[in-house]
């Protein structure tokens, strides 16, 4: 079977778990005899890794410009041409217009080089739309160009361009849905993001979720039949050994982390009331929030309100090695999120043999035992808990052992698998309906 | 007899380099020398020794017609030692005028005036030995970091033997009344309090800026306008306004040059220095300021130094430290000790919009970035400190 992937980043360009899961995926599904599999991004770096998956970017694909076709093509996806303020997933400190040049000046050509490519920048930058729409017009003719008898398209960003393969090929589309609107905004969904993602999953001949909990979002929410969506877990990667040298610990006390974008989807204030009511229970222990984002100030203005800064550290944002670093020092790991779609950091933590506290908010919750879940809101049960895992020895003994043999058992392998499945209903379904005819 | 009172302070902000989280327990040197280097080297070719030739000039020709008040922070001692030995040389030529007084400071140009008493003491009179050893006069005025004064601070100077203090000529403090005589303190009123003159002293700081700005004769016409009763005019501004942040360019040497002569020539205003100031004239009333007033910014209160939670946990968590640092008098923490009570670090967190922090120099992007990374550098700096308690509990406890 040829599955046709449309992606938005891939390692090492990631900005956030998207990526990170779309590699492992794409990595277990390699490992499947009967797929073969091209995995579609905006821009290619040339350093991504190219052994196991045919990785292709559009910013590499070669489009023959013709008049009607283009015509055609924004006649279709009109519903693209908006004008609006939009708060990136990935990047929350930036905000970017959804506005496109392309799109309002009614030129009848989009932008190429010499080569006849279209330049992408690949990141979330401020002409989200252009790109996404752009990207869109690549893949029709990507898919017009590569055999496929699957699409498979990777959250909102990704889903016009599985709905223009699919337009062209006529293949089925299998939407993928790592995060919704309502996980990213507190309440206050952006109606122009909803609207694509919508689009996406109407137009899906099956929907893929990353927890039950998403499903729910999906059904409920987005009105989608519930036989059409299933639900499959992400995994995690085993750690690679070179990330595990040792860092020395400059400090002698416990380290309680906090580790992902200081937003309102992950609950930071919870994490530092939490500290504030432990640090007087013990003077063996020190906060540490690694990340930034649009709560960061805020949190560190809490912090020196409660009088606690010299025991509350802030690291900034970290990446690549720094992140396997701080998972070293930490004694406790904690996810306090509001509404979290999987939380693949709660796995990397128990692989780095940190005891984890999870909200029961999150999707991982649904198939994690040996970690601790509380509600995101309960700081008294945070705080009670952490002040048992950094006092009480056999705890964290118990949580460091079970958890990792329980999280060493989630393959991508497996999650490969039960995507698989759902291909095989999409491609049945459709051959179905060809044969009805 | 008129007096015209130029004061001069010369501070340069000893600046931290990037400390992260990592860091803490593992690296135990806090300073970019590198920047600290550059900007000293920078300030002493564009300001100080090209400012300091000009005065010497002008100190060797008018004959004690001009006369000139210093009040040179430790830190910034500490910083030409290192970087630029020649910048001191320069002030002990001044010096050996006679038309020079140097004020006395807190040594580390810190906020300890608002914490403890004992340190703010200590600080003085390690800041009033080093001026006598290099310039060879015991201080006898006091001028607190960045002009901060209350009733309180000026009591415990009075107790200290100081005869005068310089302030900031606050427009909520004085009202209807005049910077332009002198005032006592209102507890102890033998302590005599100067006011800045705020116009006269940003005229000259910011008045380059444009065509048409200020000139020598412009600046004695302002002067000759004041009340006939008004005796004093005092000018404390920073030395950096010289060729600093006036660069060369907007003439601001040259008004310097011309400025003496002018003012004698044509007016009755003569040059004097702070202690002059403090035992010629008597004060005209006391006057109260039971909450603290400071010379930073347009509100002339501590809300660019101490007004936020960020700025009152760093320097709450600082002084906590006290106690120890006291018990354990380790030279190497005792060095660190004094750099981290800058009132610089404080400076780089304030949140206040329109707060022009970057004319200080200011190496962080945000107050926030500028806090956690002097908290980072604080929680190293007190787990230094315990390392060097162990022993000395372990000792008297076997005793």
């Amino acid at each position: 079977m040829k599955v046709l992937m449309f992606g938005w980043e891939f390692p090492p360009h990631i900005s956030g778990g998207l990526g990170t899961a779309c590699y492992g995926l794409t990595k277990g599904m390699s490992k499947i005899k009967e797929l073969d599999i091209v995995f579609v991004v905006p821009k290619t770096y040339g350093d991504e890794e190219h052994n196991t998956i045919k990785l292709m970017g559009a910013n590499n694909t070669k489009i023959t410009q013709v008049k009607e076709q283009i015509e055609e093509f924004k006649q279709k996806h009109k519903y693209l041409e908006v004008s609006a303020t939009l708060i990136p997933y990935n990047d929350p400190e930036k905000q970017y217009t959804f506005r496109s040049k392309d799109l309002t000046e009614k030129k009848r050509f989009l932008n190429i080089s010499s080569e006849g490519k279209i330049d992408f920048s690949g990141n979330y930058g401020e002409n989200l739309i252009e790109e996404i729409y752009k990207y869109a017009y690549v893949a029709s003719a990507i898919s017009l160009e590569n055999d496929h008898d699957v699409i498979h398209a990777h959250d909102w960003l990704a889903y016009p361009a599985g709905i223009a393969a699919k337009d062209v090929s006529g293949k089925p589309l299998v939407i993928h849905v790592h995060a919704t609107e309502f996980d990213r905004s507190d309440g206050s969904v952006n109606s122009k993001v909803f609207d694509l993602e919508k689009m996406g999953m109407d137009a899906a001949d099956q929907i893929i979720t990353v927890s039950n909990r998403t499903r729910q979002i999906v059904i409920d929410k987005y009105g989608q039949n519930p036989d059409k969506v299933t639900t499959v877990y992400n995994a995690v990667d085993s750690l690679n050994l070179q990330e595990k040298k040792e860092t020395p610990k400059g400090v002698k006390e416990k380290i309680v982390t906090f580790l992902g974008r200081i937003t309102f989807q992950k609950g930071p204030e919870y994490f530092v009331e939490a500290a504030y009511k432990v640090l007087p229970k013990s003077d063996n222990v020190r906060f540490v929030m690694a990340g930034s984002g649009d709560m960061l100030e805020k949190m560190i203005d809490r912090v020196a309100q409660l009088g606690i800064a010299d025991k509350f550290h802030f690291t900034g944002f970290l990446r690549g090695k720094d992140v396997y670093k701080m998972f070293h020092l930490s004694d406790v790991y904690v996810m306090p999120s509001v509404s979290e779609p999987f939380g693949i950091s709660a796995l990397e933590a128990m692989q780095s043999n940190v005891p984890t506290i999870i909200s029961k908010q999150s999707g991982v919750s649904e198939i994690l035992n040996y970690v601790a879940k509380l509600d995101y809101w309960d700081i008294d049960a945070i705080a009670d808990t952490i002040y048992g895992i950094i006092s009480y020895d056999t705890l964290p003994i118990m949580f460091k052992e079970c958890g990792r043999a329980e999280v060493d058992d989630l393959k991508w392998e497996n999650s490969a698998l039960n995507v698989y499945d759902v291909y095989k209903k999409a491609v049945e379904a459709s051959n179905h309906l060809i044969n009805a005819f | 007899m008129k007096a015209l009172c130029f004061c001069f302070q010369v501070h340069q902000a000893l600046r931290l380099r990037q400390y992260r989280f990592f860091d803490i327990g593992n690296e135990h040197y806090y300073y970019d020398d590198y920047t600290n280097e550059n900007i000293i080297r920078k300030l002493a070719d564009t300001c100080y020794l090209p400012a300091n030739a000009v005065l010497l000039d002008l100190l060797i020709a008018l004959k004690g017609k001009f006369k000139i008040s210093f009040s040179i922070s430790g830190l910034a001692l500490d910083q030409f030692e290192l970087y630029a030995p020649e910048v001191i040389e320069s002030f002990q030529k001044l010096a050996t005028t006679g038309y020079v007084e140097f004020l006395s400071e807190t040594d580390s140009h810190s906020l300890v005036s608002l914490k403890n008493k004992a340190e703010f003491i200590k600080q003085i009179e390690t800041h009033s030995q080093r001026i006598e050893d290099l310039f060879g006069q015991k201080p006898q005025v006091f001028k607190n970091t960045e002009l901060i004064y209350s009733d309180s601070i000026g009591e415990t100077i009075a107790e200290l033997g100081f005869h005068g203090i310089l302030a900031e000529g606050a427009q909520h403090i004085l009202k209807w009344k005049s910077p332009n005589y002198l005032y006592c303190n209102s507890i102890s009123p033998k302590l005599k309090v100067l006011m800045r003159n705020c116009k006269f002293s940003n005229d000259i700081a910011w008045g380059f800026n444009f065509d048409g700005g200020l000139t020598t004769e412009r600046f004695v016409a302002n002067l000759n306008q004041l009340d006939e009763k008004e005796q004093i005019v005092n000018i404390f501004l920073n030395y950096e306004t010289i060729g600093g942040y006036q660069s060369k360019e907007t003439g601001i040497f040259d008004f310097l040059r011309y400025l003496p002569e002018t003012v004698i020539r044509d007016s009755e205003f003569k040059f004097a220095k702070v202690s002059e100031i403090v035992s010629n004239y008597q004060a005209v009333s006391k006057i109260q300021i039971p909450v603290p007033i400071a010379c930073v910014d347009k509100e002339q209160d501590l809300s660019p130094l101490l007004g936020n939670h960020i700025q009152n946990e760093a320097l709450n968590k600082l002084y906590e430290l006290n106690a120890s640092i006291v018990k354990i008098n380790d030279a190497r923490l005792n060095k660190d000790w004094r750099f981290l009570q800058a009132s610089d670090h404080f400076y780089f967190m304030c949140t206040k919009p329109f707060t022009n922090n970057n004319i200080h120099n200011n190496p962080f992007s945000s107050p926030y970035e500028a806090f956690i990374n002097y908290m980072n550098i604080l929680s190293d700096f007190k787990i230094c400190l315990k390392e060097k308690d162990i022993p000395k509990i372990t000792s008297t406890s076997e005793s």
